[in-house]
């Protein structure tokens, strides 16, 4: 267990520059999530932790020691693949006890370091057993168990759970949470699921293009997003954004198609601003007074526990094409066609500059 | 590709030099040699050495026994081609036919691709042996005056007998993977469509087995060139009268036999020019799988 | 064509059969007549047709041959010939493996300068067969002192570029995250090619094997060139020269009995390992 420091750590590919600067202190045991978008980086940032890509600018310390030019095995890190990378012609046992061997230890401790590590996954019963002879998760379990087997400084976890099928994801995240909760050993994982980024994270890295756009816990990042990328990003269903501007008669924005919202609790920017509001599915309700946007309902969702509503949206909308989601209890009776009445949680409305794409008021 | 390494400097360097080294002593340095030699005229003494740039290959290129040579080639490859594709793409249909069996029929057809050409050959003399063969009977029997090492035609066929017989199991492994490979489904489409299967084969089967019959045609014509020295060497020295004088054959009987070197080192040019032309169009129209580099 | 499907008869399946049944005589003839002549006396040999059973003096020529006859034929014993034609071709077989093995692994799993360049040289080695460059490569052999040794034997055959291709193209199927995750176990080069690769490969250098012992030992035109004396002859150029030198007094039982044992090994070979061969062969050259 120990400490890792990312400073202004940056990658590039001759003259493309596709990691720009990220800045990070995890503490010894915490949980860091890079989360984003295939292709904004964060395997590259992950594989430069691991050693396997060469650093281009900028520093990378485990346990306070610069590791930048060290080859992976004496960063004393380990590593959980996407493809798991077990060795098809070794045993569990084998594939586990492999850089153990290496390193040097054999006999007695070498089978009950394993068993140990064995015995935390559940594998005890598979040792003897070949890669091609386990299922997609047991493979899952076996690629845990070498990394754990080295009691490593740093965990690495490259998108893990990819190729698994979505019951079986949910159940081992919960187990690689607990996991490292016992284990206590720092971890950096890699996924573009934010479902999974949310349940696993002490804290989340949401990358997009290179950038770290933001670096929060879960709920800062869901309540507070620093931009329309993360707010975007983060939540499902995603947020709705409507294109505005500041005024209108009464103090709020006024949205394209003239409608206006009064927001007489949030700090506004000068009138005239123009900015994008975001509100999520799940913070608008039907409205009981007068509502903040009237809406024809273009198709239902029925999930059982809720119904999602899409509904249309006249003129321009950022984000998406023309649509806007509303979360509704699952016994509301609602069907395409039907007119509705729509109002905000005005404590949960976002407001972002047009132009920048940054968060604007205080809510 | 993204291809993982390691950082090594001096390693590959050891690992790839062996190979490097024997390639340069012993391709590289001879091929240079030959071409050299090709454009000299040299006495077989070495006293006197002549520039003659491509004088040599004139005299080569207008010279009967090389157009012969070259002739001789041509029947010679395309005949055990063309047989012994035929023969094994036949058997391979039928094996590809049958359920039962089918592990046996190969094994029993395999055994010569283990045989040495020049086995081969030795095998086929012994069977049709003017004294004492067995199988000589039967030209005797049609009527033909059996004497394969005074008759250069019946020599040809001999030779040419062994050769086919000897490439028969390779390409009949060949095409039987070819043939697994056609998906079923296609075949049971055209027979619902009303396609008996003599129709099957030409208009389905044939098409898709192109690229298989392509590659070993270029196999093939390169197996009749080269590795078929052996068989003639041992079986009639190129005779008799030069009837079945290949062009690698003269190759060896200018250079080695006669020691008419530069004569032979110009062919072995022309040859390299062949084998080269035939490698790169093996490699760009039958491997386009294939991206080296 | 699936049998059992629409279009195929009991009857076609039958002439199926027939017509393998056909080929396999055919293809196994020549073999059985020679095995078949290896066990008769010379008089019914030179009394055709020969018999197509094996006869009776299987044990006597066989002990003859082992026994010095082959000695007086051809200047040299079986059992010598046997050794040369064993030590070329495992030579040749376990050398190219090991070499392309090194070269390929090079290439692949390695940045160096001149990396591509150096591939293309040993690619452009296959578009020239020794064939093509006999006389200059005799004289390489005689300038170096290779003639009538093991070595001129093997080592000019040892480095043509086929295997190197094979073993470049299976390297490179690995998955990158493999060879990393091996990095990160703290595996170098060598572990890695020992633990890893060279495990992965067994079915390959097994098909390699099959087939280069068979190229090894089937040779002719380099051995014929580069061995003059008897002694360092391989079987295949020895039977060559006893037909060659064939008069009235050749002892053909005895020849024949030299056929059988130029042929046996190879096919054994192949009848044994043929999974992997046909395999392998199939997917070497494509």
């Amino acid at each position: 267990m120990a400490t890792l420091s990312l400073k202004d750590v940056r990658k590039s590919y001759g003259r493309t520059e596709v990691v720009h600067g990220v800045s990070i202190d995890v503490a010894d045991g915490e949980f860091v999530v890079i989360v984003g978008p295939s292709g904004c980086g964060k395997s590259t940032l992950l594989r430069m932790v691991a050693g396997l890509e060469e650093i281009s600018a900028g520093l990378i310390e485990i346990g306070g020691k610069v590791v930048n030019r060290l080859e992976p095995r004496a960063r004393d890190i380990a590593m959980v693949f996407q493809n798991y990378a077990l060795y098809p012609h070794m045993s569990v046992f084998d594939n586990m006890a492999y850089g153990l061997r290496i390193a040097g230890i054999r006999g007695e401790d070498l089978k009950a370091r394993v068993a140990k590590a064995a015995a935390m996954l559940d594998l005890a019963a598979l040792l003897d057993r070949k890669p091609r002879q386990l299922s997609g998760g047991q493979r899952q379990r076996v690629a845990m168990g070498r990394a754990l087997v080295r009691n490593p400084a740093v965990f690495l976890f490259d998108e893990p759970l990819s190729n698994l099928d979505a019951k079986l994801r949910v159940s081992m995240r919960l187990q690689i949470k607990e996991l490292q909760r016992s284990v206590g050993i720092t971890s950096i994982y890699v996924t573009h699921d934010q479902v999974e980024a949310m349940t696993l994270a002490d804290r989340l890295i949401v990358m997009n293009a290179g950038v770290a756009e933001q670096i929060d816990t879960p709920m800062a990042l869901y309540t507070r997003p620093a931009n329309i990328f993360v707010a975007g990003f983060i939540g499902s269903p995603a947020m709705n954004m409507i294109v505005g501007e500041v005024g209108g008669a009464r103090r709020g924005v006024v949205l394209n198609g003239g409608r206006e919202i009064a927001l007489p609790k949030t700090k506004l920017p000068p009138a005239g601003t123009q900015i994008v509001l975001g509100i999520r599915p799940e913070h608008v309700k039907l409205a009981t007074g007068k509502p903040d946007l009237a809406l024809t309902v273009a198709a239902v969702e029925t999930l059982g526990a809720d119904a999602l509503a899409h509904c249309r949206l006249e003129g321009d909308v950022k984000g998406r094409e023309n649509e806007f989601v509303v979360r509704l209890p699952g016994f509301t009776r609602v069907a395409a066609g039907d007119a509705l009445s729509l109002s905000f949680d005005k404590r949960a409305v976002h407001l972002f500059d047009r132009a920048s794409g940054n968060r604007l008021a205080d809510v | 590709m993204h291809r993982a390494t390691f950082p090594n400097r001096w390693l590959p360097w050891l690992l790839i030099a062996p190979q490097l080294a024997i390639s340069l002593v012993f391709f590289y340095w001879p091929a240079v040699q030959a071409l050299w030699q090709s454009t000299l005229r040299q006495d077989p003494f070495g006293l006197r050495t002549a520039f003659v740039g491509l004088a040599n290959f004139r005299r080569v290129l207008f010279d009967p026994a090389y157009l012969n040579s070259i002739q001789v080639t041509a029947v010679f490859s395309l005949l055990t081609a063309f047989l012994s594709m035929a023969i094994a793409l036949l058997l391979a249909v039928q094996a590809d036919k049958i359920i039962r069996g089918r592990g046996l029929y190969r094994t029993l057809m395999i055994w010569p691709y283990a045989v040495a050409p020049a086995i081969a050959g030795m095998l086929w003399l012994f069977m049709f042996n003017p004294s004492f063969g067995t199988l000589a009977a039967i030209p005797r029997a049609l009527g033909i005056h059996w004497d394969p090492l005074l008759n250069g035609t019946q020599a040809m066929g001999l030779v040419i007998a062994a050769a086919s017989w000897k490439q028969i199991s390779y390409n009949f492994l060949f095409f039987v993977a070819g043939l697994q490979a056609i998906p079923k489904s296609l075949l049971e489409a055209s027979a619902i469509d009303g396609a008996g299967p003599a129709k099957r084969f030409w208009t389905i089967v044939f098409p898709l087995l192109a690229p298989t019959s392509f590659f070993l045609l270029v196999v093939n014509t390169v197996y009749a060139l080269f590795d078929t020295f052996g068989i003639i060497h041992a079986v009639t020295s190129g005779g008799p009268g030069k009837s079945t004088e290949t062009l690698v054959y003269k190759v060896y009987n200018d250079g080695f036999v006669n020691l008419l070197l530069n004569s032979s080192a110009a062919q072995s040019v022309i040859l390299m020019v062949i084998v080269i032309a035939l490698t790169a169009f093996q490699f760009r129209y039958v491997e386009r799988k294939v991206h080296y580099g | 064509m699936a049998e059992g499907m629409v279009g195929t008869s009991r009857r076609s399946i039958a002439t199926g059969h027939l017509l393998l049944i056909l080929g396999c005589v055919i293809v196994a003839f020549p073999i059985w007549y020679v095995t078949v002549a290896s066990t008769h006396s010379l008089r019914t040999i030179l009394n055709p047709p020969l018999p197509m059973l094996p006869g009776p003096e299987a044990y006597a020529n066989y002990f003859d041959a082992f026994t010095g006859s082959i000695t007086r034929i051809g200047g040299v014993s079986v059992e010598r010939l046997l050794v040369n034609t064993t030590i070329v071709a495992l030579g040749i077989a376990i050398g190219k493996i090991i070499i392309s093995m090194a070269s390929a692994y090079a290439i692949v799993f390695f940045r160096f300068p001149l990396r591509m360049a150096c591939f293309w040289l040993i690619f452009i080695t296959l578009m020239l067969p020794v064939e093509v460059r006999i006389m200059p490569t005799y004289k390489v052999m005689v300038d170096l002192g290779l003639i009538d040794t093991y070595a001129g034997l093997i080592l000019p055959l040892i480095a043509s570029a086929t295997a190197t291709l094979l073993f470049r193209q299976f390297f490179m199927t690995i998955p990158n995250e493999l060879f990393e995750a091996a990095r990160v176990d703290g595996a170098g080069p060598w572990r890695f090619f020992k633990d890893i690769l060279l495990p992965l490969s067994a079915t390959n250098i097994a098909a390699l094997f099959v087939i280069l012992f068979i190229y090894g030992w089937t040779q002719y035109l380099w051995p014929l060139l580069v061995t003059n004396s008897s002694s360092m002859n391989t079987i295949v150029i020895a039977l060559r020269k006893m037909i060659s030198f064939a008069d009235a007094d050749t002892p053909w039982n005895l020849v024949m009995v030299t056929s059988v044992l130029a042929i046996l090994p190879p096919v054994l070979i192949v009848v044994l390992m043929q999974r992997w061969f046909v395999k392998g062969l199939v997917e070497t050259e494509k």
